[in-house]
């Protein structure tokens, strides 16, 4: 009942409807903890904070969603982990590029938190030409008493006044307030599609296609440009920047990701412009599977440090890679996420499916990764145990305690029962985005407009 | 090099109305229908062993150009979507001249229907080096079916600015990146105001950079727009008979007489200028219309429409 309660007031300042089911479970391996559904609007980020107790999202719409995990009570005790709504807001708005005559579209492309320092939550989120910088802060109490303005704020006659007194701060409802603290615009020529925050919490770059800046938190009005890879003559493009990130530990290493399949990781204090990296990290191709579609499906869509800072894991289109920062000629780890839709490449290719940016994630310790797929299917790969599972993020199959059932796609030959043959998927419903509880195993995945967040209950 | 004056043809093909309907309803019968099989095969000179490979590839190529050429206008298109495909096309474009087929192809589409010198001409303009003159013909034939006249009209027109020229160098020199280059262009200002203590220059670069082709592509293809002239005299010809006077001036009035007088008839008035030569152009052909007659030649409609093609593929140009 309080969680109705809770969602009901949050709907007065939202336009739109969120329909809840809790639905918890006994079984392993996997329970359904919350669907969430924002309709007609897709999600296009999903992020754990730090402590794992919020978990923001961006949808198409400008606009950002924040959950926050229930405390554990005594009172209900299977209300354990629940994620509520905690905070909505209005992040980005459309605009209009005048001098090109181009809509810049206010779809959230990153939401990127801060390491807490005090009470308040602060959070970056940026769309396809500028950084927010959002400060989520908490009120519960109220000052009464006034001298010199009533309880509903008109001024008091100051020769009125007789008495004076000393005003309380008494409790009120909770409200959850975001406020625009920085905004960072007017930096990118072309498509913000990463930012990352730096281990020394004052600094963090963002990176368009073809160029990265550096920036610090405090000032707007300025950034360093530490990668540029526009050529000097535009004809000559044939690469561009797809992803970036801060390593975890040492704040003067970064890496960014190219569409040709190559991740370059280099060091601040080589250079100002960091144009020539310190690695270079590229597998070399099997030319026995070239095709004219090499190279589009060698272009990487996400990359991601490790915990640890020693791995980083790239994912292309059809497989996820696990790198060691010390070998750069071969990722150390392979998994393949559908490798039967190698063959259908050219119909990916018509569709435009080919060029969907899946992201990965790590999990708290390192020991599994996660990344999503088509159909609603999202992997997950042990890599101590080189075992991998297929999951399915729908409301059919998420009913009140019932576990989540491995799935599989038949690859050719006899379709056996339950199994999905690769011409019935429906790539329609893709999973892009997906995170991972930074310590505990809670995972947050999106299809489309509902965000499923799922439980690993071990008992 | 003319791998990318190869992309660029077809990229920025699709931002000129007139070019998209031949190409693509050229390649599109050719390809969809019953026989289309056997016609590839037969314009491939016979490659029957990988005729299937042949086909998918050729599938993939034009699947490849259409995407390219659907750029939605209302938002940015995605540049590494953008640059992915090019680089598809650049690839099966390799091949298919290591194979030898391009050739074979560009003759299919070549069948009788463009004179010797013309296709000379388009593969003069299109090509920077002059090595591998095979590969952009068959773009540069597409390209200028149905639309030629107009352009070379421009082209004798405007011969001090060399309009045509200056139409195929934007279209085929500058490659995917020309759709990617204008809005470069324009948003150079904001980029130097904004990030002060970032690296300036790149948006320098770009001006300098964009200047320079422009002018070495006039200089280069002002000898095949001379050659231009001559086979389609006929058309400029029309401009001279008309107009009782050669000469590139009273074309030049007449190209203009479908521009909104209205604005300078305000210009003229806020100056406070009476006289009626100082209207310029405007004033002249009104003189020159009753000069004209009936349209004896029956072209003076045919060059009015012509110049409002004309005029639209100016702006175009010009970026306006």
């Amino acid at each position: 009942m309080l969680t109705l309660v809770r969602i009901q007031s949050c709907l007065a300042s939202m336009p739109y409807i969120y329909f809840v089911a809790n639905l918890l479970t006994e079984i392993l391996p996997c329970g359904v903890l919350c669907i969430f559904c924002i309709p007609a609007d897709i999600i296009s980020t999903v992020e754990f904070n730090y402590s794992g107790e919020l978990l923001a999202t961006g949808d198409k719409g400008g606009r950002v969603v924040i959950f926050q995990r229930e405390q554990e009570s005594k009172n209900r005790p299977l209300s354990r982990g629940e994620y509520n709504v905690y905070s909505t807001f209005q992040s980005h708005e459309p605009e209009f590029d005048y001098l090109k005559s181009l809509e810049i579209e206010e779809k959230i492309n990153k939401i990127r938190w801060l390491p807490q320092q005090n009470a308040a939550h602060f959070l970056l989120s940026t769309n396809d030409k500028t950084i927010k910088l959002w400060k989520i802060s908490e009120r519960d109490k109220r000052a009464e008493g006034y001298n010199l303005k009533d309880e509903d704020g008109r001024l008091r006659d100051p020769f009125r006044i007789t008495t004076l007194r000393v005003p309380v701060l008494m409790p009120m409802d909770l409200m959850v307030e975001a406020s625009p603290r920085r905004i960072f615009a007017n930096a990118h020529t072309y498509h913000i599609n990463s930012i990352s925050v730096n281990s020394d919490h004052e600094t963090y770059l963002s990176a368009d296609d073809l160029r990265i800046n550096l920036w610090h938190l405090e000032i707007t009005d300025r950034s360093f440009n530490i990668v540029d890879i526009k050529p000097a003559n535009m004809e000559e493009l044939t690469e561009v920047i797809t992803a970036a990130e801060c390593h975890p530990h040492q704040c003067n290493v970064f890496v960014y990701s190219s569409s040709k399949g190559t991740i370059r990781l280099c060091d601040m204090r080589a250079a100002a412009l960091c144009d020539r990296h310190s690695k270079f990290f590229e597998e070399p191709e099997d030319p026995s599977s070239r095709s004219f579609f090499s190279e589009i499906i060698s272009s990487i869509s996400d990359v991601k440090f490790s915990h640890s800072g020693r791995y980083m894991m790239t994912r292309d289109y059809l497989s996820v890679k696990v790198w060691d920062l010390n070998m750069e000629n071969r990722p150390v780890e392979t998994y393949q996420v559908h490798e039967y839709l190698r063959s259908k490449l050219c119909s990916l290719y018509e569709n435009d499916c080919i060029f969907d940016k899946f992201e990965c994630c790590w999990n708290g310790s390192d020991s599994a990764i996660m990344t999503g797929s088509y159909n609603n299917f999202f992997r997950m790969f042990d890599r101590n145990t080189r075992r991998d599972i297929t999951l399915e993020a729908s409301r059919e199959n998420s009913k009140p305690r019932a576990m989540l059932k491995p799935r599989k796609v038949c690859t050719g030959g006899k379709r056996k029962k339950d199994e999905i043959s690769v011409d019935s998927l429906d790539f329609n419903k893709k999973i892009l985005h997906t995170a991972w509880h930074p310590k505990e195993n809670v995972i947050a995945v999106a299809a489309t407009n509902n965000l499923y967040i799922f439980q690993d209950k071990i008992n | 090099m003319s791998a990318c004056t190869l992309v660029s043809v077809s990229t920025v093909l699709g931002c000129h109305s007139c070019f998209r309907v031949d190409m693509f309803s050229k390649g599109t019968k050719r390809k969809f229908s019953d026989d289309g099989g056997e016609m590839s095969d037969e314009s491939l000179g016979g490659a029957n062993v990988s005729s299937s490979y042949n086909l998918q590839r050729q599938s993939l190529l034009d699947m490849s150009l259409i995407k390219l050429q659907l750029c939605h206008m209302l938002v940015e298109p995605n540049l590494c979507r953008s640059v992915l495909i090019a680089n598809t096309v650049r690839q099966i474009q390799e091949e298919m001249t290591h194979d030898g087929s391009w050739q074979a192809v560009t003759e299919a589409f070549c069948n009788g229907s463009q004179s010797p010198s013309e296709r000379l001409v388009a593969t003069e303009v299109l090509c920077r080096s002059r090595e591998q003159d095979a590969e952009p013909k068959l773009f540069s034939v597409i390209s200028y079916e149905g639309c030629r006249e107009e352009e070379v009209v421009a082209d004798e027109t405007l011969c001090s600015v060399s309009v045509s020229d200056a139409a195929s160098n934007v279209c085929l020199s500058e490659s995917v990146g020309h759709c990617w280059e204008t809005g470069e262009l324009r948003v150079v200002e904001s980029d130097e105001e904004t990030s002060e203590g970032s690296r300036l220059g790149p948006g320098d670069d770009d001006d300098d950079d964009e200047d320079d082709e422009d002018e070495d592509e006039v200089d280069e293809e002002e000898e095949s727009s001379r050659e231009d002239s001559k086979s389609m005299g006929q058309v400029f010809g029309t401009f001279e008979i008309k107009n009782g006077s050669s000469g590139p001036d009273s074309a030049l009035e007449e190209l203009f007489s479908d521009v909104d007088a209205s604005y300078y008839d305000l210009d003229t008035m806020l100056t406070g200028i009476q006289s009626a030569p100082k209207m310029g152009p405007y004033d002249l052909l009104d003189s020159l219309a009753p000069s004209h007659g009936p349209p004896s030649l029956g072209s003076p409609s045919n060059c009015r429409s012509d110049l409002n093609e004309l005029d639209h593929i100016m702006e175009i140009i010009v970026g306006s």
